[in-house]
């Protein structure tokens, strides 16, 4: 009688409902060698030979987390984009004005087809904006008026969905922006509310247009002229302001890949590549404040989350107050396309790595895990 | 005929298969085949064991084309590891693969392999006990295991045979027939076992057809050596069956080593007085044809280690963890080897009633039916 599968299959069982019953079993098994052993004249010590031996089987790596990561590095150029410069590509369009003297910001958005590397020698058939996940990160003030002249070169019908104020013609719905592969559609709007806001493809199924990579950030700055009671802080948030130069602002997209096809991801990231900011930390000079733009694009799971090592934010849900929705914080967390400001200061810090993190360890353990590198400088 | 007119024959059907195989590389007629499909993947856990170096795991390619393993997840988080050899494994290579994970005893252990392609396959460790170098030790300790399952019981159901020998026509009819129903048992679980561990194995060494194959070879062949001298009988009946059951012991040892060296199993004191109880109705099957002999006592040692002592060798390859295909082979040989027994033993019990009127033997048929429950009963102490 062979005995491997039925033990395997009980076993499995077992382990599954009780392991204080498997632990017997073991235990039985280690009786039942050294008994026979002992019964037909072996004597106890080759069960404590075999025992000894076990002890010293045991593993002799260090239990910290230099192993805990994927093994090597993304090629950049095969990508075309590197998140480490994803962080600061601010697209502002081209800025021209019209008889009203209103800023007017046209923006070129294509929709392509594209096989990019979200793991060290993994590729993934992504469906993208401008060839990278995520797209372009578009950057306007408050107020202006935006034109985004979308192609798409893809191989399914795709649409640029805003979330911000605008007609129901340009919401990127079917009629009102949804495009077939080879059209043209220029999507019309004013630049509000002011915040940190996202687009995305809204062709259904949704679920396969977000996952395949077809995302991005959406700044609006505040108008500090239309907030006396906050202009200070608003001036801050307006880039290329005097007051806004200090700032280190960094755009962050919260991703994950399903790569096998089960509906759960295999690979999570902030910009898309796991890991990416673990083997290239962000750089942050220590007496300038950071803030950052974040926003959970993750498809699959219902929240994301983000974690601070070592300090504390404010945190400005969706980015459209200029006073702090959470105050003092280290975990913020996201639902799909919930998005927020966090500001932070590393100033009188050591200098040195600090980490942040999704707080779903299994989320940081498939890659959503980076490092600060807050060096000396600034002010 | 000669020489010359058997040239043309010959060559064109291999003309006509080379143009045929020269017209499917150079044209691109048949790429509707492997046209936009991405390529078949298949990558199996081939061999898996713990040690104070982490994870050690030997995995084998199938699929269209060479496998690339890009990264490693265990229990769900990325791990560094290194390949030997590096580089994409080509279709039936292996490679092995360390992960320096600090495994903790006794846990369940989830491995996943994600490959370029972002497919998953899976292995799951379900005890995590070390093994290798570790077995050295233990080597003594499995021999003694391997002779207690193995060679003891059979010898002590070989005990029976003064008992056998007191049996009259019907009687000897009735235990001969108790080892038909024995072995028809121990084939199906044989064949069920080789089909479990062919899925186990990779793809491509197709292993539900390989164990067909090489139990029907080994069947032929052995009713070829067993027929020589005509049909066998006796002692040489009795060798065949100790044989077949050999083989048997052997799958069963492998099974034990297995279990053992994965930790998938605690053999409990209970399990092994199974085995055993198990194994000594097998002396007895041994032990029926030869009844009209008067064997020695050096014959039945001997009968006891042929059958029993594949058990001993069983349990150090299963503990060395050898890969599925391997266990699929051994499987199928013992299966072949239980099917020309049975044959044998089968052909045997209707000579001994060749001289009979006909009609229903209900000896015979009581015999195979209390064959198969004695094995089915006892396997249940064995399930638990
Ligand atoms: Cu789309």
């Amino acid at each position: 009688m062979l005995l491997k599968i039925n033990i395997n299959q009980t076993m499995k069982k077992y382990i599954q409902k009780a392991v204080a019953r498997r632990d017997l079993l073991k235990g039985g098994a280690t009786l039942a060698t050294g008994t026979i052993a002992g019964w037909l004249g072996g004597t106890r010590k080759a069960w404590a030979a075999s025992h000894s031996d076990e002890q010293s089987m045991q593993p002799k790596m260090q239990h910290d987390h230099s192993g805990m990561i994927t093994v090597g590095d993304v090629d950049s150029s095969f990508n075309g984009f590197d998140p480490s410069e994803l962080l600061t590509d601010w697209d502002s369009g081209v800025v021209t004005t019209n008889a009203q003297g209103e800023t007017i910001r046209t923006f070129k958005i294509t929709a392509e087809d594209r096989e990019i590397e979200i793991a060290p020698g993994v590729t993934f058939p992504a469906w993208t904006y401008n060839g990278r996940v995520p797209g372009p990160t578009l950057r306007a003030t408050e107020g202006d008026i935006l034109r985004i002249v979308f192609n798409n070169h893809g191989s399914h019908p795709h649409s640029l969905h805003f979330h911000g104020i605008h007609g129901a013609s340009m919401d990127g719905m079917a009629g009102s922006g949804l495009i077939d592969p080879g059209d043209e559609f220029t999507y019309e709007f004013k630049a509000r509310p002011f915040g940190c806001h996202l687009y995305h493809c809204h062709a259904f199924p949704l679920r396969a247009h977000m996952h395949k990579g077809m995302y991005g950030a959406f700044i609006i700055d505040p108008d500090p002229s239309k907030h006396p009671e906050h202009e200070d802080v608003a001036k801050s948030r307006l880039r290329g302001s005097p007051e806004n130069t200090n700032w280190q602002e960094l755009v962050m997209v919260m991703n994950g890949f399903d790569t096998n096809f089960d509906g759960e991801n295999e690979f999570y990231a902030v910009n898309t590549v796991a890991h990416h900011y673990m083997k290239h930390p962000i750089r942050i000079e220590r007496d300038r404040p950071v803030r950052i733009y974040l926003i959970n694009a993750t498809e699959f799971d219902p929240i994301n989350s983000f974690h601070l090592h070592a300090n504390f934010f404010d945190y400005y849900d969706h980015g459209t107050t200029l006073t702090p929705t959470l105050k003092t914080v280290d975990t913020i967390m996201q639902c799909q396309a919930q998005r927020g400001i966090l500001e932070f200061s590393f100033k009188d810090f050591e200098t040195g790595k600090y980490m942040f993190h999704a707080h779903q360890s299994e989320f940081t353990e498939l890659g959503w895990i980076a490092n600060f590198d807050v060096v000396e400088g600034g002010i | 005929m000669n020489n010359r007119s058997l040239i043309l024959p010959l060559l064109a059907p291999l003309l006509l298969l080379g143009l045929a195989f020269g017209w499917l590389l150079q044209s691109n007629t048949l790429n509707i085949f492997d046209s936009s499909a991405p390529p078949a993947e298949e990558l199996t856990f081939e061999t898996v064991y713990l040690d104070a170096d982490g994870i050690h795991m030997k995995m084998r390619a199938g699929g269209s084309e060479p496998m690339v393993i890009a990264q490693i997840q265990v229990d769900s988080a990325y791990w560094k590891f290194t390949q030997t050899p590096a580089g994409p494994i080509p279709r039936m290579s292996s490679a092995w693969v360390n992960i320096p994970f600090p495994w903790v005893r006794d846990d369940a252990i989830a491995l996943t392999v994600v490959t370029n392609s972002g497919t998953t396959f899976e292995h799951e460790i379900e005890v995590a006990t070390p093994v290798r170098g570790g077995l050295s030790g233990s080597l003594r300790a499995q021999t003694l295991l391997g002779a207690y399952v193995g060679i003891l019981p059979v010898l002590i159901g070989l005990m029976f045979f003064p008992l056998l020998r007191r049996l009259a026509g019907p009687g000897m009819q009735f235990v001969l027939s108790i080892t038909l129903g024995m072995l028809v048992f121990l084939l199906i679980d044989l064949i069920g076992e080789a089909i479990e561990a062919a899925h186990e194995s990779a793809a491509a060494f197709q292993g539900t057809t390989m164990v067909l194959i090489v139990a029907g070879a080994v069947f032929l062949v052995l009713i070829g050596i067993g027929r020589r001298h005509g049909t066998p009988s006796g002692l040489a009946l009795a060798t065949y069956i100790a044989l077949g059951i050999g083989l048997h012991n052997l799958g069963e040892g492998l099974a034990i080593g297995a279990a053992q060296a994965t930790g998938a199993a605690g053999l409990g004191a209970f399990l092994i007085i199974g085995f055993t109880l198990h194994n000594v109705t097998e002396g007895i099957a041994i032990a029926a044809p030869l009844v009209r002999t008067k064997p020695t006592l050096l014959i039945f040692a001997a009968l006891a280690i042929l059958a029993g002592a594949p058990a001993i060798i069983g349990i150090w390859l299963g503990a060395q963890a050898v890969a599925p295909q391997w266990t699929t082979l051994a499987f199928a040989v013992g299966a072949g080897a239980i099917l020309q027994v049975l044959f044998e033993v089968a052909a045997y019990i209707m000579r001994q009633r060749s001289d009979d009127k006909g009609g229903t033997d209900w000896a015979i048929i009581a015999g195979i039916l209390v064959g198969l429950i004695v094995m089915y009963v006892t396997g249940l102490a064995i399930k638990v």
